[in-house]
């Protein structure tokens, strides 16, 4: 990105007018065409594909109405919305309240900034990329206590103290999961970690050694329960909490809450597929076309992200939601002692000999292999032989 | 708020008093619980009823006996079959009414429909309540059939009137008992289905589990009926003990808690508890199927139906436990008083016991699993 501009620069594309501002302008065009053209879309689509997969999960049918199989179900949502009175509660902090999900989303988009699309297709590869994560993803859980707290309304209060309680505990184990990788690779930067991948399953992290294996796991449970996704929604808990910390939020700005929501389960596929399953890295037979290579790069990665989002919606249509107190154990008890352990045995495995960690990679993959043909014949079992009959139309 | 309590360190903290309801997402209607917290603990949960309250019993002294059955159906909209049914029961042991014997079977085949399906509701906002979406819609979509079954049966689908005093509104044919039959081969692996998904799982066992035990002694002193007293482990069911109708000559057996994965009693066990009767309910469904008789299915009853002077208190087992007509007859064409008795509305004063020291999450399981339903309770 900045070689490009250094190199118009000298070729005297902008006379006159001074570096910084150059630069400037430019980070802003990009940071508004990667918002336009790829997290609203994404986020939108999600939002309409999270209700497809889960209507039929639930032998219902769901959205179909709004375009080829309801695919612009997300526009409409997005026009009724922005369309509907801007409420905000006479009691409420005029402040805060307005300001509350923009702050949540801010957090939510600055993420892209570091998430790759493909080799040369990053915004700004930043050396310290995780750190930056980690650190603008705790800016939601700001976002979402100013929601709880300016609403003063007690469901939402009682909301935002869980949210903050959830968010913060679930840090630890998703950043000391995210250390085994930043070990294994050297860097912080997420391009750095992927080019220290393959393409091949044998060359990611995820089969390194057992414990990056469950360091995976951990990262992605924890990360569910950053983006309050099923079964750690209790900040929204609809049974308990009407709506937990967006009970008084209406039209658009309710649905930026939700955008945030539904654009994170991207960045948690993304960034569990850049750490742990190879990212962007496709075979060398594209070497010799960088179109095909760059298109082929950004399909591998975003098919391997969104099967995460996939499993994110499965989850949320299969499981019932833990109590505040478990969620807590879960993390402190469980979660945080086992991140700990998977970091020190992969120090450990670092330590090894070559031979010794090929060893390692070997069963671990063979062993993932196998996890992976139980549960998808468990999986068919439940869907041919199990399966009782359904009727999807009403029969009258 | 209450008073402030001061603590050592010089912070004050207070109570919060929060309305769960009437408009919550679950309390499956309109119901109101004033909720002192402390943050998510519960220090006190005061039951408020009276919010459906639609003068039933009134409205049983200004018509006639006949002309009260579908009133009875709103009783409890969600088992409208078994208000009908203790109803007519009354009315014709006031009246000295024989039942035709094929109405009796037709009853028992309506009722335990009924009983699948209110306990299917049961299950599946129960489930929701926890958090999981998916049992839910699954429960809802076996209920639809058996509403077309009814449909097919009496031409209703939620409030029925369908028993009358005699026996039942109209007969039920071969090709309806044809398609009940296959229904219930349907319904059986969906149960299994049903409990792989949802009472299997691990974090519903453990939000379950030891959590708002009702002891035995609870349980009868707070007079709890139905599931929820044979989730504490009492085997009593009026259709064994009290016997009515057919059910002596069915076999069937009684499901109580035995502490499937906590303590007797707990919230799981109740669940549990109406998971095996529906099983029971497609055993009974089945015998009668096969031993039901030809003949009328309503016996000869006058149109002006003039039981003579008399009292009495009928009770079928309906879902939601202990179901109860109290009928007074000064010997005219209108009913002097009747009474109903419901099991909701026993299960709801034991709640501001059992929420002390519980958690909010808890509090709504321990709602979902007393299975209270509103109109129930206020009538």
């Amino acid at each position: 990105m900045q070689s490009l501009l250094d190199q118009m620069m000298q070729e005297g594309a902008f006379a006159g007018v001074p570096k910084e501002v150059v630069y400037a302008i430019a980070m802003v065009l990009t940071a508004l065409v990667v918002l336009s053209v790829f997290v609203a879309p994404l986020a939108g689509l999600t939002s309409w594909l999270e209700r497809r997969v889960w209507a039929r999960m639930q032998s219902r049918v769901g959205p179909n109405r709004v375009g080829p199989q309801g695919v612009l179900q997300w526009l409409a949502d997005g026009i009724k919305n922005i369309m509907k009175e801007d409420i905000v509660p006479a009691a409420a902090d005029q402040k805060l309240f307005p300001l509350a999900p923009y702050i949540v989303f801010m957090g939510f988009l600055c993420t892209f900034v570091v998430i790759p699309f493909g080799e040369n297709l990053i915004v700004a590869d930043l050396d310290i990329g995780i750190l930056y994560i980690l650190a603008v993803t705790s800016l939601v859980v700001v976002g979402i206590l100013m929601a709880g707290w300016a609403s003063n309304n007690k469901w939402s209060l009682l909301g935002g103290m869980r949210s903050a309680a959830q968010i913060v505990s679930y840090e630890i184990p998703a950043g000391l999961a995210l250390l085994t990788v930043v070990f294994l690779s050297g860097t912080l930067s997420i391009q750095g970690i992927i080019k220290a991948q393959g393409w091949a399953p044998w060359d990611w992290f995820l089969f390194h050694n057992p414990f990056t294996f469950c360091a995976f796991f951990l990262y992605f449970t924890a990360a569910l329960a950053e983006g309050n996704r099923t079964p750690f929604d209790i900040p929204e808990a609809e049974s308990e909490l009407v709506a937990g910390y967006v009970t008084e939020y209406s039209g658009m700005r309710f649905l930026f809450f939700f955008f945030a929501e539904w654009g994170n389960l991207y960045v948690i596929g993304a960034v569990a597929t850049s750490l742990f399953m190879g990212g962007w890295q496709v075979p060398a037979v594209f070497d010799d076309h960088p179109v095909a290579k760059g298109i082929a790069q950004f399909i591998v990665f975003f098919l391997k992200a969104y099967s995460w989002v996939f499993v994110a919606m499965w989850i949320r249509a299969t499981l019932p939601r833990v109590r505040v107190d478990q969620l807590m154990a879960l993390c402190w008890k469980y979660m945080v002692p086992l991140s700990f352990v998977c970091l020190m045995g992969t120090i450990g495995v670092m330590f090894m000999s070559n031979q010794w960690q090929w060893v390692f990679r070997a069963v671990t993959l063979g062993f993932a292999i196998a996890t992976a043909i139980n549960f998808f014949r468990r999986v068919g079992f439940q869907l041919t032989e199990a399966k009782p009959e359904i009727y999807l139309k009403p029969h009258i | 708020m209450s008073e402030n309590a001061a603590t050592d360190t010089g912070f004050y903290a207070e109570e919060m008093t929060i309305n769960v309801g009437p408009q919550h997402p679950s309390t499956h209607g309109v119901l109101r619980f004033v909720v002192k917290t402390d943050g998510e603990m519960i220090n006190e949960a005061i039951p408020d009823v009276g919010y459906l309250h639609r003068s039933i019993e009134k409205i049983g002294e200004k018509v006639t006996y006949h002309g009260y059955v579908p009133y009875t159906d709103r009783a409890d909209y969600l088992a409208a079959m078994f208000a009908n049914q203790v109803f007519c029961m009354a009315a014709e042991k006031l009246g000295n009414t024989e039942v035709a014997r094929r109405g009796e079977f037709c009853r028992v085949i309506a009722c335990e429909l009924n009983r699948i399906a209110s306990h299917l509701i049961s299950v599946g906002t129960f489930g929701q309540d926890i958090g999981a979406m998916t049992p839910f819609v699954h429960a809802l979509r076996e209920r639809e059939t058996i509403n077309n079954l009814m449909e097919e049966i009496c031409g209703a689908r939620l409030t029925y009137n369908y028993i009358r005093i005699g026996g039942v509104g109209y007969d039920i044919v071969p090709s309806t008992m044809a398609k009940i039959a296959e229904f219930l081969d349907h319904f059986e692996p969906i149960v299994e289905e049903f409990n792989r998904l949802l009472s299997g799982n691990k974090i519903f066992i453990e939000r379950l589990a030891g959590v708002a035990v009702v002891t035995k002694e609870e349980a009868l002193s707070y007079n709890l009926v139905g599931p929820n007293l044979r989730g504490s482990g009492i085997k009593w069911d009026i259709r064994r003990d009290i016997p009515y109708s057919i059910y002596p000559e069915l076999d069937f057996d009684i499901p109580v808690g035995t502490a499937e994965v906590g303590s007797v009693g707990d919230s799981f066990d109740r669940f549990w508890v109406r998971i095996r009767e529906m099983q029971e309910s497609v055993k009974i469904l089945r015998q009668c199927i096969k031993m039901i008789p030809k003949g009328p299915a309503i016996s000869k009853v006058p149109r002006k139906f003039r039981p003579p002077a008399g009292e009495y208190y009928a009770r079928v087992e309906a879902p939601r436990g202990d179901m109860g007509f109290y009928v007074i007859s000064d010997g005219s064409e209108y009913p002097y008083r009747v009474r109903i008795r419901t099991g909701s509305f026993t299960a709801m004063s034991i709640i501001d016991k059992l929420s002390k020291g519980i958690m909010v999450a808890d509090l709504i399981a321990l709602i979902g699993s007393l299975d209270v339903d509103a109109p129930e309770i206020d009538r």
